[in-house]
Order: structure tokens, then sequence, then C-alpha cells
């Protein structure tokens, strides 16, 4: 693992974060969950920042980050891609849809693309399984998605067309 | 006392309320087999995760089994132990185990010793019915310890040891479910993370998934190198637990066997570490004497408590967690390393060899010792004083690979010089010991008058954190005892808030002393062996005709024709040492 060196300004983020729940260990997962939300992922060195302000140990730390699916030692694309695998999506044909978002970026589930513009991750359930198979980019929603329109909203979001919307949504 | 009544296996039993089953079980005799679970009576000491599964037992009215490690009693409950029920969950539970556990148990360091496959035997496994994937994980090799994780029951013994007791921090549980293991902060190996080397993980790990690094090979092909001087040095607890790898009941002492087994072994020279220990005894207990000296004349610039440094997982500890405080402990080096230092010194003089020529082996009831040898300050030209340091654990399979009929050997003794000591240098080998050691001799060093007593019973025992106050001719000299890191901890904390009333303060790393130490025979949870342990450790201090360490007449010799006398140039030179900010 490469070591990333934090800048002064993140590690204030994560101290603020870290004093807005008391610096209480029991607060372990909420402090997380507050930090990937600022920095969109946790790597090593915020962990340590982490422990050490709540007085954990960075091996507790680890152990709840590896723990949770949600949490991510990976920096996610600047347009995150989730595949919902939940039950309904994943019978109207989530893992065709998924194995196409693959195919056209190139990347596996966990990874980012090399320009940093996409990554790609699985989640369970988004709560719109009327619109299975359902595809989430940013905040963004996409509703019965067949493996042909994948391209396309790739398509969108390299052109940037899609990106303020992202952001705004 | 609110108490609970209840039935197990048709045998009416009468509970503290709060008891769990498997206590209430076994207050009538009745043993409920058990594997993640483990309890150290005494010692404040328990794992109980309720994460194996194999303890269930059948209680009447209730839909699923219960674990009887963690399900406390209630009135009136029918507890049937070895229902068919309970029989099936446990075998079922065990089969499940072993499918993802390497059978390779012919040639694992832990046969023999593995309560794994203890359990599976006793639960009488003859096949597998499951067949899934295997977890796969890389080896990690420390310069003390071995992970095999493919080996991990998770049974969290070693966090719990690791964090709970040690308060070292380095193991946690990662990742989920099938990809669980017991790992340190992001996968990084032992070497890289701020462990101690203690090995008390190593002592509760109920399977091979950690274990020492072996180097009995290595002192196999140097007892058999025509050009090598081989001596040895044993510590003061190995004397008192080696006989339990030979069958001998605990507490049993063999110091004159393990010296004949050492000589048979084929090491030129048979010596004790205790030699040291009164070595270090000498050159700790003039330098609290120096400090408080001094303290008592005004000077505010002195550091009080001192704090003893004969435990390298200690040293490494505060070396990692407490930098700020690294100028507190006795700059005194450890009895295995003063042996190692005056041995490639003094004697390879007296036996007019090269340093190179002459190898140190140590027998040492720990694992850490394997990391302390290999410090680049206790090597002289990338020469070490100590080549190798090999557990009691380690010596007992020398001795057997070598046809030794251990138990029928003759009692020995040591050989001169370096293998005469007192009593005071037998007990460093349990918690209290060295600090018993040195008031032993900082009092009459100080006093000039001869001490009314030997024993201090109010420096023994086995409670986690132990006060007293001894009176040095007038003045109130007050001590402090830890055992286990955790209690450490908690006196560190209190000298850096400065609230410390200590003087001296005496730390060593595993719970009980070096006799509880992570190179030991496994103790199996039994604490009762720690105890019986001590208490040899005590008598043969008591049958020593001389028990101060002060009237070593080798030592006395060592410092007329070599060292000058205590905390001289040479002496600081060789017996000494500076410690490190590991924080980096």
């Amino acid at each position: 693992m490469p070591k990333i060196k934090l800048s002064e300004n993140t590690i204030n983020t994560i101290k603020d974060i870290c004093a807005e729940f008391e610096n209480k260990e029991s607060e372990l997962i909420n402090v997380l969950h507050k930090t990937q939300g600022k920095l969109g992922y946790l790597p090593a060195e915020v962990q340590e920042v982490v422990a050490k302000e709540l007085k954990s140990s960075v091996a507790r730390v680890y152990g709840v980050v590896t723990f949770y699916s949600y949490f991510t030692m990976i920096p996610k694309g600047e347009f995150p891609i989730s595949i919902c695998m939940g039950t309904a999506c994943y019978v109207r044909g989530a893992e065709q849809v998924l194995s196409e978002f693959k195919r056209q970026l190139k990347v596996e589930v966990g990874e980012s693309t090399p320009d940093g513009k996409f990554s790609l991750n699985c989640l369970r359930c988004v709560g719109a399984c009327g619109l299975a198979p359902v595809v989430t980019i940013g905040e963004k929603v996409f509703g019965r998605v067949a493996p042909t329109q994948v391209k396309a909203i790739i398509g969108e979001y390299r052109q940037g067309c899609a990106a303020d919307n992202v952001k705004s949504a | 006392m609110e108490v609970v009544n209840l039935i197990v296996d048709n045998k009416p039993v009468v509970v503290k309320k709060g008891t769990t089953i498997l206590q209430a079980a076994s207050e009538i005799g009745i043993h409920i087999p058990t594997l993640c679970y483990m309890k150290l009576d005494d010692l404040n000491i328990e794992n109980k995760p309720g994460g194996c599964r194999i303890c269930v037992v059948e209680v009447q009215g209730r839909r699923n089994l219960a674990p009887a490690c963690c399900t406390d009693v209630a009135e009136g409950m029918i507890i049937n132990t070895h229902s068919i029920r309970a029989i099936n969950a446990r075998r079922t539970v065990m089969e499940l185990i072993l499918s993802d556990h390497p059978s390779d148990c012919l040639i694992c360091a832990k046969s023999g010793n593995c309560d794994l496959q203890d359990m599976a035997h006793n639960l009488g496994i003859r096949k597998i019915h499951y067949q899934g994937e295997q977890s796969h994980y890389r080896e990690d090799t420390s310069p003390a310890i071995i992970r095999e994780v493919d080996k991990c029951i998770m049974c969290r013994r070693c966090e719990m040891m690791c964090n709970d007791v040690q308060t070292v921090n380095v193991l946690s549980a990662i990742n989920r479910g099938f990809n669980s293991v017991v790992a340190p902060a992001f996968e990084m190996n032992l070497d890289h993370s701020v462990c101690t080397y203690c090995g008390q993980c190593v002592a509760v790990c109920p399977t091979g998934a950690l274990t020492e690094v072996d180097d009995t090979g290595n002192v196999i092909r140097l007892l058999s190198d025509p050009t090598k001087t081989v001596i040895v040095q044993t510590a003061p607890a190995v004397r008192a637990a080696l006989g339990e790898e030979f069958d001998m009941e605990a507490g049993t002492l063999v110091t004159g066997k393990l010296v004949a087994a050492l000589r048979r072994l084929g090491f030129d020279y048979v010596f004790d570490t205790d030699f040291a220990a009164d070595l270090t005894i000498m050159e700790e207990g003039t330098e609290l004497l120096n400090r408080l000296g001094r303290h008592l004349a005004g000077d505010k610039t002195v550091k009080l408590p001192i704090l003893t440094s004969c435990c390298p997982a200690w040293v490494k500890f505060f070396e990692h967690q407490f930098p700020d405080m690294k100028d507190i402990p006795s700059t005194a080096r450890s009895p295995q390393q003063m042996f190692g230092s005056i041995a490639k010194t003094y004697f390879a003089d007296k036996l007019g060899i090269k340093r190179e020529d002459l190898v140190v082996v140590s027998i040492m009831p720990c694992v850490a010792k394997k990391y302390e040898c290999g410090r680049d300050e206790f090597k002289v030209n990338k020469n070490p004083d100590v080549d190798y340091a090999i557990t009691t654990r380690e010596l007992a399979a020398l001795i057997k690979i070598s046809n030794i009929n251990f138990r029928t050997l003759p009692n020995e003794e040591f050989d001169n010089p370096l293998g005469e000591s007192t009593g005071a240098g037998v007990i460093f080998g349990t918690t209290g010991g060295v600090i018993e050691a040195a008031v032993r001799t900082a009092y009459e060093l100080h006093t000039k008058k001869e001490l009314p007593r030997l024993d201090f019973d109010e420096l023994r025992g086995m409670e986690g954190i132990r006060k007293a106050t001894i009176d040095f001719g007038g003045i109130p000299i007050h001590i402090g005892i830890a055992h286990g890191l955790g209690n450490a901890r908690k006196l560190l904390e209190e000298i850096q808030a400065g609230k410390s009333e200590f003087h001296a303060i005496e730390i060593m790393s595993c719970p009980g002393g070096c006799i509880g130490g992570g190179g030991q025979p496994y103790h199996h949870g039994n604490a009762e062996i720690l105890k019986k342990r001590q208490k040899a450790i005590y008598l043969e201090d008591s049958k020593k005709a001389i028990r101060k360490s002060h009237e070593n007449p080798y030592i006395i010799k060592l410092y007329d024709e070599f060292l000058g006398k205590p905390m001289s140039e040479k002496a600081h030179h060789l017996l000494h040492t500076a410690y490190f900010d590991r924080t980096e």
C-alpha cells in the first residue's frame, strides 16, 4: 500500500468529525461514515488519525472498516457507479448489466478506472424494486436498465454533460 | 446472596445468581467441552466470545441449544449436557471447523499440544462430512512469532490477550464471514506493528495458528560445528516448567536434570542466566540507590520511579507507547544480554578465543528474547552477544530429538564461572522477584546492615498490581509491581500524570512473570500451573546457600578482575543500554 501524506486540512477535517462525536470510541461507525462522506474513502492514514482521536487501536478501526461493505479504502471515481444486486434487481438481470459495465469500463467490482472517472460497486437494494434493475451513479438513480443502454449511460458521463446533474442531485 | 436452583444431567445444583451453565456444571464435576472459552483464575483473564459453539447444551423448554460458556443459569433450568441433539450439534460444529482447517497435524508445530486436535479426538470425529472452500492466507514471519492464519479458528483468545490483557492492541478480527481472520491493522506483518513479541497470543492459541520461530535446527547445526565453542545459559523460569514437557507434575524443579540434559546435548559449558540476574541486580540496584540518593539530597532533575528493564517485551512496549518516558527505566540490560556481553568478552578472553568462535545460546521461557538478541545495539561488528534464544518448549523438543531420557537423568551442577548464582537470581522468574532481589541488595548496600529477613511476602503473589513499602533504615521506599502490560500501562499513566507514589516499579509483561512466559510449556488455560511454578521458584530460592546477589563470589570476582565496580565505565559499556522512540 503506497503511503499517502494527508494535508493539514484533511487531518483537521477528520479531527473535527471526531470532535463532533465527542471523540467517543463507541461512535466509531458514525465517525467513519461521516469521514467517508467527506473524503470519499478511508485510506490507512485516515484510519490512523481516527484511531488516535478516538483513543482506539488502528487494528480495531481497520476491523470495522473491513467488516462493513459500505466502507471503502479505495478512492471512488468521480462518478461512483453502483449496481443493485438485491433480489428483485438480480432476477431482472442485474448481473448482465454489471458484466456490461465491467466490459465497457474494463474494471472489476471495487475498482476504479485509471482516469479516476468511474468506480464500480455492487450494493444490496436501494428500495426501488419497482424500477429493477437499478443502477445509481452518484446520487442519480437509473431504473429498468438494460445492458444495451450501458454504453450510452457511460457516454453521457464521459462527455461531462450529466456531471452537473449528479453534483446538484 | 441470591441463589439459583437447577438440574444438570439429573443432578440438582444450587449456584450463585449470574453463574454460567458451564461453571454450574463444573461445580458438580460435569465437564462440558469448550474450545474458544478460556479462563485463567485469579489473573482476571477470561475469553468467552461464545463463538465456537462446541459447548452447546440442551435446556428443557428452550427452542435452541444454549452455549454453556456464556449462558447464565436460571431458576428451575433442566439441562442435559449430552443429549443426542447436543452431541450431534457439537460434532457437526467440529466437523465444520475442521472442514476449513489444514489437516497437516502430523507435521504441525502444535501437534500433541493442540486444543483443536484434542477436541476432535474427544468428540470421536472420524470423518468430515462437509467439503467446502478452504481459507488461504499468507504466512507472516517475524523475529519471534509466526502467524499461520490458515489454522486460525477465530476463537479470539489472542485478540483478548493482545487487547484486553496486554493493551498492545495489535490484533483485531478483520473482514467478514468466511473471509474473517485475526490480523494486525491493514494486514501488515507483525514486525511492522507495535507488537511487543510478549508471546501471550502464542501461549493461548488453541491451534498452530500462532507459534514461535523455531531455532532448534540452527542450534543443532552449531553444536555439531567443531570450530565453534557453544555455551548455553538458562533462565530461572525454565527449571520450574521444563519437567511438564516430560509428564512431570507442574512445579517440579528440574534444575539438575536440566543441566545434565544440556551437557548431553553437547554444549561445551552449561551456565546460568541467574548469574547474570545477580549481575543485573548489582547494576540496577546501584542505579536505584544512585537515583534515590540524589532524589533525597534534593536533586529535582532525577527521574523517579526507576522501572526495571529485564523484560524485552516491556521494553518494546514503552518504546512504542510511552516514548516520552524512555529515560525512566533502568538502563541495565536484561540478564540474557548481560550474560551474552560478559560471555563474549570476559569469558572468551579466559578461553583465549575470538568472539566469533564463541556461540551463546540461551534457553528462555520467552519468545520476545528471540527478538531481543537480534537488536542491533546488542551486536559487535554484526556478531550478536547472544546468537540464539530458544524457548523452554524448543529445548524439550531438542532433548526428545536427541534420545535423552530426561526423567532418568542425574542431577548435575552448572559450570563456572558463569554458572554460580544466588536465590536472588532465581526469583527473577516470577512477578515480584526482580524487585525483591533488588531490595535484598539495595537495602544492605544502603544501610550497610544485614537484612533481618530475606523473604518479602509483601512483594509476592499473583495480583496484577501490588504495592509495598520497605523501610530502608528509616527511609520508607515505596515499591510497585505490575505483571501483564495492561497493568503496567496503568502504573505508567500514573507516572505520566505525576501521581505516582513509587520509588521503584517492577514490570514483567507476562501474567505471572516469566513463569507464565510465551515460551513456556502450554498451560491450556489452567492457572494452577502458573501458581505451582511460582511456588517452585521460591522453593529453589529458599534452598540456596547464598540468597543475595552481592554475595555471589563469582560476581565479586568478575568486578575485581574485569569490571571494576558497578556503573563503572566498562560496566556501562557492556551492561547498560539505551532506548529508542519507535513511534515512527
